[in-house]
């Protein structure tokens, strides 16, 4: 008979499973941030000077700017001189051969249950994955060749499809966009990127996952999706990192551009190392995600952000074509002193564009949740039509959610919705479920999962069970 | 089945159960009355193991365990079922996820396999068709947006689907008109049987023409201050609570009201 009021706030002591750290010997710079170093890693990569030149604009750009402020969010100072921008095992592997990818590395993906070896994977997932500052292989590359889809690391398309990263990168998060965007541009290592061509529908979901493992460095990988004309794709991202006391920094980019009539969903479950129950350690998540649509285009986001000691991201969508669509599907988990400042924008700018943004945080422990959101409907955006909800749930006293939405709207036959709710889970409700033989973790996982169930069923199958149990691992001992 | 001995409890520092004795047993049902604020609900809370009851004396046997010492779930899981006076919503699960969580963890204590979406649905469809219920029901969230009646035939609905040994009803009866009141002892009667015992918690003697008890016993001041058979309860029907108050308790009111 332990549900009082105190035990609400034991559902917050969580192991965190993927803490471990692989001893590999690593190629790194000293830390420290100059022009240098940023010629260090391009000449590293190989990388013609049009890049290194794009680069050292974006580093020049960043210099004159400051962090942003206002996020409802406590950040302790970073110290940029003091951060690695490049560390990756030494082993490196022939592009396109997976035997040689380091055994240390490789038994790491197998530990996070991303098997490198074509033969043992899910079939229909192509994986790129991504370790500290380099991609480590990349799944499946020659049968999505056949059909013409380009799946590669961010390295190998800056060699083999020079034209197509030039033309798009940048295009939709310029490196002036905010300041880790800039700080991003200026010193990426890694990434992935992805073209579908016209009319192909991407026969497999692409996926790319992103591990940390060194001390001190920081994470810059840069994504960019194309899917061409009538094209269509569904990406995953998944991440962990070690369990360590300092916070490291991971600012990446993600660009998606849907031309005419193309699809792209991109999912995410994000689990960066959260810190431990006291707030010490843990990733700061400062990411950049847009998505351009033109017209009859659709550009889905679906995030489920259950680690990072701070999430501040905002995936958006620029809906530029006429009957543009943009989606955010979000479920965002605060628990301990875990802080997420998280929503997105929503741009129409073309006619009868359409947009939809579900959102629902849960705060536990001491966890501080924020949704923060902008439509903004322009002058031509004729008969644009926006849905948004934002919901919050939270479990027991000491946790806060707050909620900034934004609407600017210039076109008079639009149509903007908001609604808004917030919702504790209560001891009555888990009494209830006891009282018919479930465990009190059940009961709060069977709650909570039905309160992010709008959000659940945007994910691919196999991801949306993933996203349910570590949700269920996220909040584990916050109510006893 | 059940053995409760001299029971005390308290809520938020009232004491409210005086020292109950009831003893329950197999294939019987109890009908326990009694005014507002006698604990009838307080007693059905405290064997059913919600946290803010806290028993300060007595003891509670439930074939041969403790229940005092188990928790909320164990005590479900082992037969003990409460139909709630006001069941909560919980908005966005299923109604039907969460009876087939229940009836699982219910099984598995039991002994029996764990039953997959298929045969849980046809198991389901087979007990709706005892109480009438609409299958819509099953897809709806729980309890979210469900009138009063609806709520109280969920309850019913669980009970019959998880075959409890002791069933208690806290006041289900209450606001339902005559149509839900006959699927609720619709649902009690399918469930009675030589193993199974039901207390049923009550204010009126309405339900109890559907409900016919072996027992019925008079709550007042936290203490049963009669106990007698089905006959009692039209006595009281007929005669009102302030009868059995004035006849059997009043030396302890007597008692008790000048300390105040």
């Amino acid at each position: 008979m332990t549900t009082s009021p105190e035990t609400i706030e034991q559902l917050a002591n969580t192991e965190y499973k993927y803490g471990f750290v692989t001893n590999v010997e690593e190629d790194r710079l000293a830390p420290g941030l100059s022009e240098d170093v940023i010629r260090t890693i391009s000449a590293k990569k190989n990388e013609p000077g049009w890049l290194l030149e794009w680069r050292l604009e974006a580093y020049r750009i960043w210099s004159k700017m400051t962090e942003p402020t206002w996020h409802n969010v406590r950040v302790a100072p970073v110290n940029y001189q003091d951060i690695i921008y490049y560390s990756a095992p030494k082993k490196q592997p022939q592009l396109g051969s997976m035997d040689e990818v380091d055994p240390e590395v490789r038994a790491t993906f197998e530990k996070l249950g991303i098997p490198l070896e074509e033969q043992k994977i899910m079939s229909g997932v192509a994986v790129d994955a991504v370790f500290d500052s380099v991609s480590v292989g990349t799944t499946f590359k020659g049968k999505l060749a056949e059909m013409g889809v380009i799946f590669c690391s961010f390295s190998e398309a800056v060699q083999d499809h020079p034209e197509l990263v030039r033309r798009y990168l940048g295009s939709v998060v310029p490196a002036s966009d905010n300041f880790y965007a800039a700080l991003n541009s200026a010193v990426f290592t890694d990434g992935s990127f992805a073209y579908i061509p016209k009319g192909v529908r991407c026969p497999m979901e692409l996926s790319t996952y992103f591990r940390i493992n060194a001390a001190q460095t920081g994470q810059f990988e840069r994504t960019l999706l194309i899917a061409d004309e009538g094209a269509s794709v569904s990406y995953l991202e998944g991440c962990t990192a070690p369990q360590r006391d300092e916070n490291q920094l991971h600012a990446a980019v993600v660009e998606l551009v849907a031309l005419d009539s193309a699809t792209i969903k991109y999912s995410t479950v994000q689990n960066w190392y959260p810190g431990d129950e006291n707030g010490k350690g843990g990733i700061y998540n400062f990411v950049t995600k847009r998505g351009r649509a033109m017209n009859d285009a659709t550009v889905t986001w679906t995030q489920v952000e259950t680690g990072s000691a701070i999430t501040w991201k905002y995936p958006s969508c620029i809906l530029q074509g006429d009957n543009a669509v943009g989606e955010f599907y979000s479920v965002a988990v605060t628990n301990n002193h875990q802080q997420a400042d998280t929503g997105t924008k929503m741009i129409h700018l073309g006619k009868n564009t359409k947009s939809t943004i579900i959102s629902k945080g849960i705060s536990a422990g001491q966890g501080q949740n924020t949704y923060r959101g902008l439509v903004r409907i322009g002058k031509n955006a004729t008969n644009a039509r926006n849905f948004s909800q934002c919901d919050s749930l939270l479990i027991g006293d000491k946790c806060g959610a707050h909620t900034f939405p934004y609407l600017e709207v210039r076109n008079t036959s639009s149509q903007v919705e908001h609604e808004a709710s917030t919702s504790k889970i209560g001891e009555d409700q888990i009494f209830y479920c006891r009282q018919r033989g479930l465990s009190t973790e059940d009961a709060v996982n069977l709650i909570v999962n039905g309160f992010c169930k709008e959000v659940f069923r945007e994910l691919p199958m196999e991801f949306a069970v993933e996203a349910q149990k570590l949700l269920g691992v996220s909040l584990e001992g916050s109510v006893g | 089945m059940l053995e409760v001995k001299n029971l005390h409890a308290r809520v938020g520092g009232r004491e409210i159960l005086k020292g109950i004795d009831l003893s329950v047993k197999a294939g019987e049902v109890h009908a326990i009355m009694g005014p507002n604020g006698s604990g009838k609900s307080t007693l059905a809370c405290v064997l059913a193991g919600r946290d803010e009851y806290h028993v300060t004396d007595g003891s509670v046997d439930y074939e041969g365990s403790d229940l005092l010492d188990m928790e909320p779930e164990e005590r479900a899981r082992a037969g003990v079922f409460l139909a709630f006076q006001y069941p909560v919503e919980i908005p966005g699960v299923n109604n039907a996820y969460l009876l087939k969580a229940a009836l699982n963890e219910v099984r598995k204590h039991r002994g029996d396999s764990e039953l997959d979406a298929i045969d849980f649905m046809e198991f389901v469809k087979e007990r709706m068709g005892v109480l009438e219920i609409d299958q819509g029901l099953l897809k709806r969230p729980v309890n979210e947006g469900f009138s009063g009646g609806e709520k109280k035939r969920n309850e019913i609905f669980q009970m019959v689907v998880l075959e409890p040994k002791l069933a208690i009803m806290d006041e289900t009866d209450s606001g339902l008109d005559i149509d839900a009141l006959k699927v609720v002892s619709r649902g009690v009667n399918a469930l009675r049987s030589p193993e199974r015992a039901t207390v049923v918690v009550t204010h009126y003697q309405r339900l109890l023409n559907y409900i016919v008890p072996d027992f019925v016993h008079v709550l007042s001041g936290g203490r049963i201050v009669k106990t007698g058979g089905k006959e009692l309860a039209l006595e009281l029907e007929e005669k009102g609570y302030g009868w059995i108050e004035t006849e059997t308790s009043a030396p302890h009111v007597a008692a008790t009201s000048p300390s105040r």
